[in-house]
């Protein structure tokens, strides 16, 4: 059975780039637009695993975290924060609000896959 | 579709992007320039740059990512507060923008950047950032940017297994950020053999069970040839959230491992209710803990857009003029046969004709695009030229949302950017000139476009000191353009700025002459089927106004037929027909007829003999006439054996193989098969003033 993945950024390019990186892998790519999008998307869809940006228009990746959480069937959905801040505090940041780990981009398409199976198993 | 390459699909979808992020960038500062003090604003601006350096990590772009980075590094102190903006600052963010967008052009074209590429704007970004600025970027960035490899490879020396003890014990945080230790021990197992010991020490007896705290932790023995760090890469994202030790074994007997899996790693369900089902109490407790809130979903106002690629647009249009064609052909045949216009055939062909058209309206509407990103571009334009030649210049756009054909707005690019330089450079006078003059130091240049009457209008003024029409007489005389005696009106002589050949710079600036005269302009706008004009008070400022077809696709004609040919005259310029008598006609002077219509007198050519179609006639008495509008306000008369039709036409343009004959446009085929050609009236009038007032310049001037 193929793992669902929701990867939520705004921009196409990367967006495209998880796509093209999962979906021969044998993934199922779902995409939205930011955070507003995910939670929209969220109510139709249940990810193995979820892929948020942290900047982001509307709502950011922490408050897109934060909102994921909230949900009960959400609430142990593994969380990748995918993004260029590769700094500490913004690792712990994105924790404390529920993320269950990170990638940094530009991300190296092995280590997005292993990262994934990680996850999600 | 197929593509031998996803990856260079998505990499020019990326150049894409960056064109839009790109012209938020540019609004996003224009926003904050014109004083808002919206906080939304910096991080769109933040947001812009910041993608663009993500899309340039993914495809290894260095120059690029350096750049965007440092210039993110100051939006992002802006964003945090410890930068105030103010205008200088923001003049900073708009050379580095232009800075940026150079770069992405490059690395698009695939041209090296060299690695000193704006740097005076990186040094003014540590000024800026002061002396809360770490290390000088290089090193920064290395470390940002490393893509984070996983040493995969064996350690040859080391082919020999070790092995490991692990102790993990997950803490209740490793379960609310979605962690799960059973996909942990299963890659653990991936790595090498293992021995999974489940410690049930800390399990109180089930009444006590707390379902959300996690009682259970592990040792495992894992005997791997792989090295310490890709364990603890395994731990990576639960480091902090778990007690976990490894620890090397010193290899001393090599005992066989016995791995019977314990029974537990096969339930699927989720560690923390693994002890034993919860009581329906403590599941309650579970429910109450987390209230669980529905998705709110919330309308957005955003609208979805799809990409399509030109090519297929193109097409598109193509068949669609094809059907035009098509269907005039049939309309044409029917009522050949002669049926009645209330047969159901005729009205079926009616609704027929209304639907093409709808269609094509629809297939237009797919190719028009705001002129915003022309006009982004263009203010780009003003503040490089204005900085060159050291005038404070402030560009006011208006009409941004108008839209316009696609193509029409990429080749108005280059035409509208030395019209913005002229303005700037020739067009506004120097800060002293303008205090002695009385008027602001800045000099203004408007920019504005407008859709009138099925045309689009693009006018670019300035509120300079206007055309200096003495000396434009003055060097059009001495550059032999027009002979020394002549005598011309305001507008004519500011006419004379379309000759090719003319140049007023009295030296020529790097900038606005660069061997491109205003006549290159005029004929640039021309081959897009549209007409300049320029007027200019003294001291008032000089404004160039440029009307174009909404579209080069289609028109909507008048079918004429003069001296046995038939011809198509754009129908926006026709303003009525009149038929020729007694009454209304005037020769002012042999040659040269009037005509009179509601009181007022105006100049009169015959089609066909200013075409060469026929000498002219004698009389034109019943003949027809088409009133025509001229661009620049003027109005003239033209005589037509009869009118044929009037229906759209689509447009075949007469490419370079052709002789550009003045006053042709382009072609068409109608209905009947036949081609004919689009005349462009403006243009055969101007040809017969012209060639009344200063035939010889126009014939130097067209050599």
């Amino acid at each position: 059975m193929s793992l669902k993945i929701l990867a939520v950024d705004d921009s196409r390019t990367m967006r495209d780039m998880i796509r093209m990186t999962l979906e021969p892998a044998g993934f199922e790519v779902h995409t939205a637009d930011d955070g507003v999008h995910g939670v929209d998307v969220l109510s139709g869809l249940i990810p193995d695993v979820i892929i948020t940006d942290i900047n982001m228009p509307r709502m950011d990746g922490f408050g897109f975290i934060d909102a994921v959480r909230e949900q009960k069937m959400h609430k142990v959905t593994p969380i990748l924060v995918l993004t260029t801040e590769a700094a500490p505090e913004l690792k712990m940041r994105a924790r404390n609000a529920g993320a269950t780990g990170w990638i940094v981009k530009p991300f190296d398409p092995v280590k997005l896959i292993k990262a994934l199976q990680m996850v999600a198993g | 579709m197929s593509t031998p390459d996803p990856m260079a699909e998505i990499r020019a979808s990326f150049f894409v992007e960056c064109e839009e992020l790109l012209e938020a960038l540019q609004d996003g500062l224009q926003e904050l320039f014109d004083g808002s003090d919206d906080p939304e604003m910096v991080n769109v601006v933040f947001r812009a740059v910041h993608s663009i350096k993500g899309g340039a990590g993914a495809f290894g772009l260095e120059a690029l990512v350096r750049f965007a980075h440092r210039y993110e590094t100051v939006l992002e102190a802006v964003r945090s507060g410890s930068v105030a903006v103010d205008q200088d600052l923001l003049k900073l963010f708009f050379r580095a923008a232009d800075q940026l967008s150079d770069i992405v052009k490059d690395c698009r074209n695939e041209v090296p950047v060299e690695p000193e590429r704006g740097a005076d704007l990186l040094t003014a970004f540590d000024a800026t950032l002061g002396a809360d600025v770490e290390a000088p970027g290089a090193a920064v960035e290395d470390i940002d940017f490393q893509p984070r490899t996983m040493s995969m490879e064996f350690d040859e020396d080391d082919a020999a297994t070790a092995a490991y003890r692990i102790h993990f014990a997950p803490e209740a945080e490793l379960f609310e950020t979605g962690s799960e230790p059973l996909i942990l021990i299963r890659a653990l197992q991936e790595l090498g053999s293992c021995e999974v010991t489940c410690k049930l020490d800390n399990l109180p007896p089930l009444d006590e069970i707390e379902p959300e705290t996690p009682y259970l932790a592990w040792d495992i023995r894992l005997e791997t040839a792989v090295e310490q760090m890709e364990i603890e890469a395994i731990f990576e994202f639960v480091e902090g959230l778990c007690t976990l030790t490894i620890d090397r074994e010193v290899p001393a007997s090599q005992e066989d491992p016995q791995v019977p899996p314990p029974p537990i790693y096969d339930e699927q369900s989720p560690a923390a209710d693994v002890p034993s089902p919860p009581t329906p109490g403590t599941e309650a407790s579970i429910t109450s803990a987390q209230p669980a809130k529905p998705p709110s979903p919330k309308a957005t106002g955003t609208k979805s857009v799809v990409r399509v690629d030109l090519d297929r647009i193109e097409r598109l249009v193509n068949l669609v003029g094809e059907l035009v064609i098509n269907q005039a052909m049939l309309s044409q045949s029917l009522e050949t046969v002669g049926l009645s216009p209330h047969s159901d055939a005729m009205h079926g062909l009616e609704e027929f004709q209304r639907l093409t058209r709808d269609i094509q309206d629809g297939v237009m509407m797919i190719r028009a695009q705001p002129v915003k990103s022309l006009f982004q571009r263009i203010s780009r334009i003003v503040r490089e030229t204005s900085a060159a030649v050291n005038k404070d210049v402030r560009l006011i756009t208006e009409g941004e949302t108008t839209e316009v054909d696609k193509t029409v707005i990429e080749r108005l690019a280059d035409p509208l950017t030395h019209m913005i330089r002229n303005a700037v450079d020739h067009g506004l006078e120097t800060t002293e000139e303008r205090i002695a003059a009385g008027k602001s130091p800045e000099g203004c240049v408007c920019l504005s476009a407008t859709h009138k009457s099925g045309r689009v209008i693009i006018d670019v003024s300035d509120d300079g000191a206007g055309i200096n029409r003495p000396r434009v007489l003055q060097i059009a005389i001495d550059k032999g353009l027009i002979p020394p005696d002549s005598v011309l009106t305001d507008s004519e002589i500011d006419n004379l700025l379309f000759l090719p050949g003319f140049s007023t710079a009295k030296k020529i600036s790097d900038l606005s002459g660069r061997g491109v005269g205003m006549d290159v302009v005029k004929t640039a706008i021309q081959s897009l089927g549209g007409r300049i004009t320029i007027s200019s008070g003294n001291g008032a400022g000089t404004t160039f106004s440029i009307s174009l077809p909404l579209t080069l696709a289609v028109l909507e004609g008048m079918v004429v037929h003069v001296a046995g040919e038939t011809l198509v005259l754009p129908l926006n310029v026709v303003i009525e027909t009149l038929t020729l008598s007694p009454d209304n006609l005037d020769e002012v002077r042999p040659g040269v007829l009037v005509v009179r219509v509601r009181g007022e007198f105006v100049p009169l050519f015959d089609l066909g003999h200013q075409l060469g179609y026929r000498e002219r006639q004698d009389s034109y008495m019943d003949a027809v006439v088409l009133l025509i509008a001229l661009e620049g306000g003027g109005r003239a008369a033209v005589i037509v054996d009869n009118i044929q039709d009037q229906r759209q036409v689509v447009i075949k343009g007469l490419d370079d193989s052709f002789y550009r004959a003045p006053g042709i446009a382009a072609a068409t085929i109608l209905g009947d098969g036949q081609i004919a050609l689009i005349l462009d009236p403006s243009d055969i009038i101007a040809q017969t003033d012209e060639a009344g007032t200063h035939e010889k310049t126009l014939i130097a001037a067209e050599a």
